[in-house]
């Protein structure tokens, strides 16, 4: 294998596995790091810089960081079962935690730049568009058809998962920055918005169409069948306050999971799921399904919807068939009935939350926007232009429905893309990211970050009494983190960004670092193809996306060879070397938001 | 040095051996040597030893004496029993507690000036009686504790960090332990673990005096130019005259060598020593030539290192004095005290 080029940013992002998989790349061990050490307000900016709304998503996003962080990998076989750190959680401790913090949030501009950019939708994405541009001097107008910002996050997540206060707080620094919001202002036209002479306009509309079940009954047992998404925001507006005793929630994504504990917190007494697919295979996050079975509501797989049986459009029941999963010759997984008798479930009423789709019906198709096949506009995947330059899509809106966190991602791309637009520049020409490399080194077995390993195992969140969430759809279950217990889980966080950072000219191969190592990650061998050298290191490194950092040859001509994949950033080889071969350096990374940073391209940082 | 304990967490693919134990089960204390120390890693290959032959640690007795060498039993095998000698003593109280239980492993640590200096009258007696035990030195050159002087084992010629050159013959403890009757005697480095792993495999599967004497390099204090004890010097002037494979008696040999290439030694217990010769007709079963053969490498500067000779039909200790079978603390009241007839017996005996 060639040299590990460590210069290139990419490499150690990617081994900080939490940041890389966040959309918005947030710098988790940063922040966590500084929960630890009680800098709620400075953990919490270091979130809002990057994912906007901290508070809300430490309490809703769908955490692609905790599958991917590393803890969850070292702990096989050493606990009863591997858990990341609860990084969404820590989050929230942060926002929860902060006091007051407007004093450091920017200012609106001085003066405006004369530059007008109007959002559709006063969702996640658009509110970030908003946030990064306002403070450039920006002018941006955020249309948004409810009266309050927030869209899907405010009326389909329900209160007892995110209490409005949040959402309100939240919203107001964005729209405090001198956004221009227009609140129960619809668009319906696109032509028209065009026509108002806006030099951008970003769409962020969500994709607010519930898919419907075309089956027997539908149409006659009407009344009582809701779409999921619809039915939560009438919750939420209170035009819905109560719901038949038998309900049978159809679906199961996040979606789901909402419908069944709302519906089970106003007067659902017998509320069950029940999904087409696997259970492993539903698409809610594991903990929404397990907060859902917690609450006593039966999820029931591997049961495709036939029919809604009704008593003269009196809603009784509906039938199911049963399946199972086969593989056909081509490895697909795909349902084959069972071949048993249809299933009967008796109920009152039924939510359908069986996905989402985008609608358009606001734009004409003649205004220059090139939409697909599937109805989907034509997008550029790095800038978010539509066919129409000045037209960026993001959010839900650009590719369907995802989650808030990919929201703010593009709603930052997006921003990029009209700051470069606007001042003149290629969009396709995206700005490297700011990369900082500091070691850690303080003294002789001294490091500016906390090296020890905790042993503990992921810590729960407390939860409200049963009794009293079931009781009211406006009580939040989970009561957050204490301080000690968040100072606790923080433990648990392997300061993946302390980057082990190895010169080959200062080593003697003195195997100091092999021996003390207690991951078995460091060898010192002969050089090879990967695959091959992959199975003959101290320990196998069979997790083939996680790289190998090859170095140079060495004077025995042997070369150092590091697995990725489990290292503990513990620190201990660093410690040993008796040269200072090793170090520990922290890599901070921050993707280049608009502004300045993202029109005059900034050097990289220069790891050492 | 650390500070911290090292961390439990430990890679997925770690494997238990037949004793049910991982190779971090044979694990001590965190080192406090410094950085660097060819002594870690000599531990590290104890541990990998241990437990590739399946030890149970609870069987172990690990003596030393003092010094850096001496520190290292803390360092590993932490459920082992331990006894840390007044400095040159390890000997004579390994062959104390050999004596009082002969069921347990016998580890020996010293270091060369526990060894090659003020204990030198234990080592030599040890060596000569044949105690069952594995004697390593962890061979520096140097005294590290006490800021780098040269000790008894240090080259003629060769210099300190400072630039003094060593004008003292050097005590070579391999032709030492040769010329005792040691009947295991190896030489390794620190640097080398794919080499030294298996000399401790052997030495613990012989019965007798077994004596491997360790290039451990000094970072601290004697890893300079100048140094013939340094990881470059070893490096340069390493000259391994076999590669050792040890074969428990259960497992059966498969692998095929070209003849006359491998020499093949079979151990009291039933495993195999198994030599690939890399030295044109080396011979490790002949004392003399072995005492031969590391005088002339010492001549040309050069370090001769594997496993230099063994007499697998050696006996011990235990068999030269007759002693009993059973250690003591297994001898119970009747077979300690036979009673007034037997006394009489005896005393009949003696008229």
């Amino acid at each position: 294998m060639k040299p590990t080029d460590i210069s290139k940013p990419s490499y150690f992002h990617k081994v900080v596995d939490c940041q890389w998989a966040c959309p918005a790349h947030t710098p988790v061990p940063e922040y966590i790091r500084l929960i630890a050490s009680g800098r709620y307000a400075d953990a919490y900016m270091v979130n809002w810089q990057s994912n906007v709304f901290p508070g809300i998503l430490g309490r809703t996003c769908d955490r692609p960081c905790e599958p991917a962080c590393r803890r969850g990998r070292v702990e096989e076989n050493n606990g009863e079962k591997p858990e990341p750190v609860a990084i969404c959680r820590l989050k929230r401790v942060a926002a929860d935690l902060k006091g007051d913090i407007r004093a450091r949030l920017p200012r609106p501009a001085a003066s405006k730049n004369g530059k007008r950019i109007a959002c559709v939708g006063a969702g996640p994405a658009s509110l970030t568009v908003a946030r990064d541009l306002l403070p450039l001097g920006y002018h941006v107008t955020v249309f948004e058809g409810d009266a309050k910002g927030g869209g899907f996050m405010r009326t389909q997540v329900p209160r007892f998962r995110l209490p409005e206060e949040v959402i309100d707080e939240e919203v107001g620094y964005i729209l405090d920055l001198g956004a221009d919001f227009r609140g129960n202002t619809r668009i319906d036209s696109m032509k028209a918005l065009l026509g108002q002479g806006y030099d951008a306009v970003f769409v962020g509309s969500g994709a607010p169409r519930g898919r419907d079940l075309e089956i027997p009954g539908r149409a006659e047992a009407a009344a009582h069948i809701h779409i999921g998404i619809d039915w939560l925001a009438s919750v939420y507006f209170g035009h819905v306050s109560a719901v038949g005793k038998r309900v049978i929630v159809l679906g199961g994504g996040n979606t789901a999971m909402d419908c069944c504990r709302s519906a089970r917190r106003l007067g659902g007494d017998e509320v069950k799921v029940i999904v087409r697919s696997g259970f492993e295979e539903m698409k809610a996050s594991p903990w929404e399904k397990e907060d859902a079975q917690h609450e006593g509501i039966p999820i029931l797989n591997y049961r495709v919807p036939k029919a809604f049986i009704h008593d003269k459009g009196r809603l009784t029941g509906m039938s199911f068939e049963l399946v199972r999963a086969e593989k056909d010759a081509r490895g697909r997984r795909r349902l084959v009935p069972t071949g048993q008798p249809d299933e009967f479930h008796a109920c009152d009423e039924v939510l359908v939350a069986v996905g989402q789709e985008n609608a358009f019906p606001w734009i004409e198709r003649d205004c220059g926007i090139a939409f697909d096949d599937s109805g989907m506009p034509v997008l550029d995947p790095q800038t978010f232009q539509s066919s129409l330059p000045q037209v960026l899509f993001g959010g839900d809106a650009a590719f369907g429905p995802k989650n808030i966190i990919w929201a703010v991602a593009h709603g930052h791309e997006a921003a990029v893309s009209i700051d470069k637009l606007l001042n003149g520049e290629p969009t396709a020409e995206r700005p490297q990211p700011a990369v900082e490399v500091i070691s850690q080194k303080m003294g002789i077995h001294e490091w500016s970050y906390d090296s020890d390993i905790s042993g503990d195992t992921r810590h729960k969140v407390p939860w409200a009494s049963a009794e009293k969430t079931l009781k009211s759809i406006r009580v939040e279950v989970e009561l957050g983190f204490d301080q000690q217990t968040a100072w606790k889980e923080a433990q648990r966080c392997l300061n993946c960004d302390v980057q082990t950072v190895f010169t080959p000219k200062l080593c003697i191969e003195c195997d100091g670092c092999v021996d003390v190592c207690p991951m078995d990650c460091i060898s010192f061998t002969a050089n090879g193809e990967e695959p091959e050298l992959r199975a003959r290191l101290s320990a196998p490194a069979l997790n083939a996306a996680q790289d190998l950092y090859v170095s140079a040859s060495l004077p025995t001509t042997r070369v150092m060879v590091k697995d990725e994949d489990v290292c503990l950033h513990c620190g201990l080889c660093a410690e040993r070397c008796p040269t200072g071969a090793w170090d520990m350096q922290k890599y901070l990374f921050e993707t280049s938001k608009a502004g300045p940073a993202c029109r005059t391209r900034v050097p990289t940082g220069e790891p050492a | 040095m650390t500070y911290h304990a090292k961390p439990k967490l430990h890679h997925p693919s770690l494997a238990r051996n037949a004793v049910g134990l991982t190779r971090r089960d044979y694990e001590g204390k965190v080192s406090t040597l410094c950085a660097g120390c060819g002594h870690d890693s000599i531990s590290a290959a104890i541990i990998q030893a241990c437990w590739e032959l399946d030890v149970k640690p609870h069987r172990v007795a690990k003596l030393s004496g003092i010094g850096c060498s001496s520190k290292t039993p803390d360092y590993f095998l932490r459920n082992a029993h331990g006894f840390n000698a007044v400095h040159g003593r390890m000997p004579s109280v390994l062959t104390g507690a050999n004596l009082a239980n002969r069921e347990l492993l016998y580890l020996g640590v010293s270091g060369d000036g526990d060894s090659a200096s003020i204990g030198i009258g234990q080592f030599v007696h040890s060596i000569r009686r044949g105690v069952n035990m594995v004697y390593i030195v962890e061979n520096n050159g140097v005294y590290g504790l006490t800021k780098g002087q040269f000790s008894a084992t240090a080259d003629q010629g060769s210099t300190s960090k400072r630039g003094v050159v060593n004008a003292d013959q050097p005590i070579d403890l391999v032709g030492l332990a040769l010329q005792l009757g040691a009947s295991y005697v190896a030489r390794g480095f620190s640097g080398d673990k794919q080499q030294l792993v298996p000399l401790i495999k052997g030495a613990i599967h012989h019965r007798g005096a077994a004596f491997i004497d360790v290039i451990s390099p000094c970072v601290a204090f004697n890893n300079h130019a100048g140094s013939t004890k340094s990881y470059e010097y070893v490096r340069q002037h390493n000259e391994a005259v076999n590669r050792l494979d040890v074969i428990p008696c259960r497992s059966e040999i498969s692998v095929e060598y070209p003849e006359g290439s491998v020499v093949e030694v079979e151990q009291h217990d039933g495993s195999v020593l198994r030599l690939r010769k890399l030295a044109a007709g080396y011979d490790p079963t002949d004392r003399a030539a072995a005492l031969n053969l590391v005088l002339a490498h010492d001549s040309r500067g050069e370090v001769a290192t594997g496993l230099l000779f063994v007499d697998s039909a050696a006996h011990d200790l235990h068999q030269h004095l007759n002693t009993t079978e059973v250690p003591f603390n297994r001898l119970d009241a009747a077979v300690l005290c036979p009673g007034a007839a037997a006394l009489q017996r005896i005393n009949e005996g003696l008229r």
